[in-house]
């Protein structure tokens, strides 16, 4: 039938979304209508650790549903991976900006100024996460012998490297309407994982529901911070909308949405390396600690993530990482663009340059000798195969930045570079997908096929890119391609839109069922078959591929079925006044295996390393006795268009079999090297910065070697360089 | 209060003090314009009063009577919207219409450095601005060559020579 059509994939073809958005015609879940709609609102503790002793509310009640914890008809809890996160206070706080009491009322203002005074019983807050004794999680990851391998290097680096906790800032806050329907439920939502807050409701509710949908609205931006939280602000416009018997609308202005949604963990990892004189590397010991926050949500997975990538695209026979994520009285940490990864890597790759400054070796040399190679196994054990691209990328961007020159250059220009390596694990970890048994289908229409999976477009490209890849393996014009709207009623599971699997995991089952559907219908046209035949839906479930094997107990064998991977070459200047740092340019070359939509993703990499600037310089979450002090765009700054430098990608396609059309994730990985590229280029300048964001009092305080604890120990006579940079 | 909105007299009745914003969202029925922090940081909801770029999330209702106000409902500015459309200006979109109206004040041939500052109110959190910069450019390139069509001559090169 249709070989002539023109091949959708690896063509930057019209998003699908693209006019709507530029004319302001896409309704977001705020722009949308729903007669008799009341408005939520949530109180919250005001206390990190305590008791509620009583909740006073001194308002007139005329008018307004209130909603405590005993109006929960099924279990109290926010079902996640485990079941310890209450939807409502009962007694206990155990962070402060926890929700205790909901109220809504059609009259905004009545709403607003609705005054209530809860009394507690105040206990001490245990904030410092070095601290705790209370463990979410432990993880230990072990490859060959690493006590005994320290014998053999020549030079035993340490370093603590510490990052700091990051807001999301999708510029469209958190909002969703619960609508009762017909005994039932209907959530419509700025959401990332229709499912999760699908399942979440299931739990709430029990059996005062006769069914839950989910729908996500177009959606203005996510991250990750749209992953778990949705499923709160859900359930409390959903016990609202229950008891009122009209719809509730819950919508979070901006500080609400930063002091009370999740972050990105901060982080403490702690590195010794043991390296021979000409750079080899040979144990390595690594220490992850994670702030948890106050409930489990997501860290065991964020953990995971982060231990797994801790000893970086390196060779090394002699690994050991232990992690651990640890409860703090703090809001809980959550799913953040990279979950975890972004953290271990600014730590390996910063260690790294410190071991360069030590041997007297250029950092990027250093890289080149230790770089994965197909054939290398990682620190879990698992062998690479011709998908790897570690020394690939490393070369494009060295080359391309012009880094050999401008690092000589040196000090003398007053400009620093940096150089950073990483990669990034493509879908779930480990078994994770197999559990997950996504699901994803297409459908014949009128005019051709309609895509139905739960997988949302946050921004990304999601309907897009998967109307490519099923309009290539149909061999129909993208353009007769559809996709459905996220609606739990219409759309099978496909998993959550996270870790970097919307293209590679589930376009691969899309690809797969829209291949069966070709063979079913012949040489007829979708649309053809659908006028002679009717509706026709083929379904397709995740396969694992057959190689792929994993030992949750020994956290052994192969974390993902596939690499992304990346470098970036950065070039800061420090106003040597301000100490301010200034980016110059970023140089970006990243393995994607396969762009199905090049302007897709090039501007996925473009926007995570801009959002990576900010996490390396600018964005400071200040916490006060457990709260977010600066809970406002005015004083949490994110790079503006005068804060972001030229950013230069580069796309190297070496493609995974497994995936469509060869492609890899490819959303996260870009968050995973600036960080650790501008420290090294800040570095090069003298500054021995070991933590982020590198804020201008950090420079100052680590400001010509003036580090407070000793960085190295020499083993061997190598004598360690001064700290600061010294161009080789 | 009496204004133009998008090139029509409307009489609206609304309390003085009310948000430009929630006045057009709200009782006027254009979704369009957004609020993402009600502050004045964002630029979400840049609208055009008397062809100034404002954020209406700070704008008093009682500010515009007489004015001309011109949301992206309004605008004139199809080269730029489906210029943001061919280069993937908008990702997830949200920040689309305030940047699109800020856009609209720049020049012909703008270096990258004028775009920097004419977008510096306006935050996106998904492009890293390097798309935006590309649909800007792209629009620019796609008025020259109609002008040029016009005038014999005209420059109709606008490629990243500042970059």
């Amino acid at each position: 039938m249709a070989s002539s059509t023109e091949r959708a994939v690896g063509r930057s073809v019209a998003r699908k979304d693209g006019i709507g958005k530029a004319t302001g015609q896409a309704l977001y879940a705020d722009d949308l209508a729903f007669p008799g709609m009341l408005w939520g609102r949530t109180i919250r503790s005001e206390i990190p650790c305590g008791r509620v002793r009583a909740v006073r509310r001194a308002f007139d009640e005329s008018g307004f549903t209130i909603v405590d914890y005993r109006d929960i008809p099924g279990r109290n809890v926010v079902a996640l991976i485990e079941l310890d996160q209450p939807c409502l206070v009962e007694t206990d706080v155990r962070h402060s900006a926890e929700p205790i009491l909901l109220l809504a009322h059609e009259d905004r203002e009545r709403l607003a100024t609705a005054r209530v005074d809860i009394d507690y019983d105040a206990s001490p807050p245990l904030l410092d996460p070095e601290q705790s004794s209370v463990v979410f999680k432990h993880i230990r990851i072990e490859k060959g012998d690493v006590d005994s391998a320290f014998g053999h290097a020549d030079l035993i680096i340490e370093g603590t490297y510490r990052t700091g906790a990051q807001e999301h800032v999708y510029i469209e806050p958190n909002v969703v309407t619960a609508v009762p329907e017909e005994g039932g439920i209907a959530v419509h939502g700025s959401i990332q994982c229709p499912y999760y807050v699908h399942k979440a409701l299931v739990t709430l509710l029990g059996d005062a529901v006769s069914h839950v949908r989910v729908v996500q609205t177009e959606t203005g931006g996510g991250f990750g911070g749209k992953e778990e939280y949705p499923s709160m602000i859900a359930a409390h416009a959903s016990l609202l909308a229950l008891k009122a018997q009209r719809p509730v609308r819950i919508i979070y202005d901006r500080t609400e949405d930063m002091v009370a949604t999740t972050k990105r963990h901060p982080s403490v990892v702690r590195h010794r390396t043991g390296v021979t004189r000409d750079g080899r590397l040979v144990a390595m010991d690594i220490d992850v600690l994670m702030d948890g926050g106050a409930y489990v949500t997501l860290s065991p997975v964020v953990l995971s993530r982060g231990t797994i990538h801790a000893a970086g695209p390196y060779r090394c026979d002699h690994v050991r990482i232990r992690g651990r994520a640890v409860m703090t009285n703090t809001p809980p940490n959550g799913a953040f663009r990279g979950f975890g990864a972004p953290q271990t890597q600014f730590a390996m790759e910063v260690q790294m340059d410190r071991i360069a400054e030590s041997l007297g070796i250029d950092p990027v040399r250093l890289r080149e000798r230790n770089a994965l190679r197909s054939g290398d196994t990682t620190a879990t054990g698992q062998v690479l195969g011709d998908d790897c691209s570690a020394l690939e990328t490393l070369r494009r961007a060295v080359k391309r930045s012009r880094y050999r020159e401008k690092r000589a250059a040196g000090a003398a220009t007053g400009r620093g570079v940096g150089v950073s390596l990483f990669y990034h694990g493509s879908g779930f970890t480990g078994s994770g997908e197999l559990r997950l048994a996504s699901r994803a289908a297409v459908e014949l229409t009128e005019r051709g096929v309609r895509v139905l999976t739960s997988s949302t477009e946050i921004g990304q490209g999601t309907r897009t890119m998967h109307a490519q890849i099923v309009a290539d393996a149909l061999g129909i014009p993208y353009d007769q391609v559809e996709v459905a709207q996220p609606d739990t009623a219409r759309v099978p599971d496909s998993g959550p839109t996270v870790a970097s699997r919307t293209c590679m995991v589930v376009g691969g089952i899309l690809q797969r069922a829209a291949t069966e559907l070709r063979s079913r219908i012949g040489e007829m046209s979708p649309a053809a078959y659908f006028a002679a035949h009717g509706p026709l839906r083929i379904e397709a479930e995740y396969e694992q591929p057959d190689w792929i094997r994993w030992d949750d107990e020994q956290y052994r064998g192969d974390a993902y079925a596939t690499y992304g991977w990346g470098c970036n070459v950065a070039e800061v200047e420090v106003d040597p006044v301000t100490l301010e740092v200034r980016p110059v340019r970023l140089t970006v070359a990243t393995d994607v295996g396969k762009a199905i939509h090049p302007a897709l993703a090039i501007g996925q990499i473009e926007g995570g390393t801009a959002q990576a600037i900010g996490y390396a310089l600018l964005e400071h979450v200040v916490m006060r006795d457990g709260a977010m002090a600066n809970s406002q765009l005015t004083n949490y700054t994110i790079p503006t268009s005068l804060d972001t430098p030229p950013i230069d990608v580069t796309l190297v396609e070496n493609p995974y079999p497994g995936g469509p059309f060869g492609a890899k994730g490819l959303g996260e990985l870009p968050m995973d090297g600036p960080a650790p590229a501008l420290v090294n280029a800040i570095r090069h300048l003298g500054y021995d910065v070991r933590e982020i964001p590198a804020l201008p009092e950090v420079l100052l305080r680590h400001a010509n070697g003036s580090s407070s604890s000793a960085p190295w120990s020499a083993v061997g006579g190598v004598a360690p360089s001064s700290v600061g940079a010294s161009p080789s | 209060m009496r204004f133009q909105l998008n090139g029509r007299d409307v009489d609206v009745g609304a309390h003085p003090l009310r948000r430009l914003l929630d006045v057009l969202r709200e009782d006027c029925g254009l979704t369009g314009t957004k609020e993402g922090c009600g502050e004045g940081e964002c630029g979400a909801c840049t609208v055009l009063v008397d062809g100034e770029a404002v954020v209406s999330c700070l704008v008093p209702i009682a500010h515009v009577e007489g004015c001309s106000v011109t949301t992206i409902e309004g605008v004139d500015a199809g080269r730029l919207q489906r210029a943001f459309m061919d280069e993937v200006g908008a990702q997830c979109g949200i920040c689309t219409p305030g940047m699109i109206i800020a856009a609209m004040s720049l020049g012909a041939n703008p270096t990258r450095r004028e775009m920097q500052r004419a977008l510096a109110g306006n935050l996106c959190r998904c492009t890293g601005y390097e798309a935006i910069f590309r649909a800007i450019r792209a629009a620019d390139r796609a008025r020259a060559s109609v002008d040029g069509a016009q005038v014999e001559g005209a420059a109709t090169t606008s490629t990243a020579t500042d970059r």
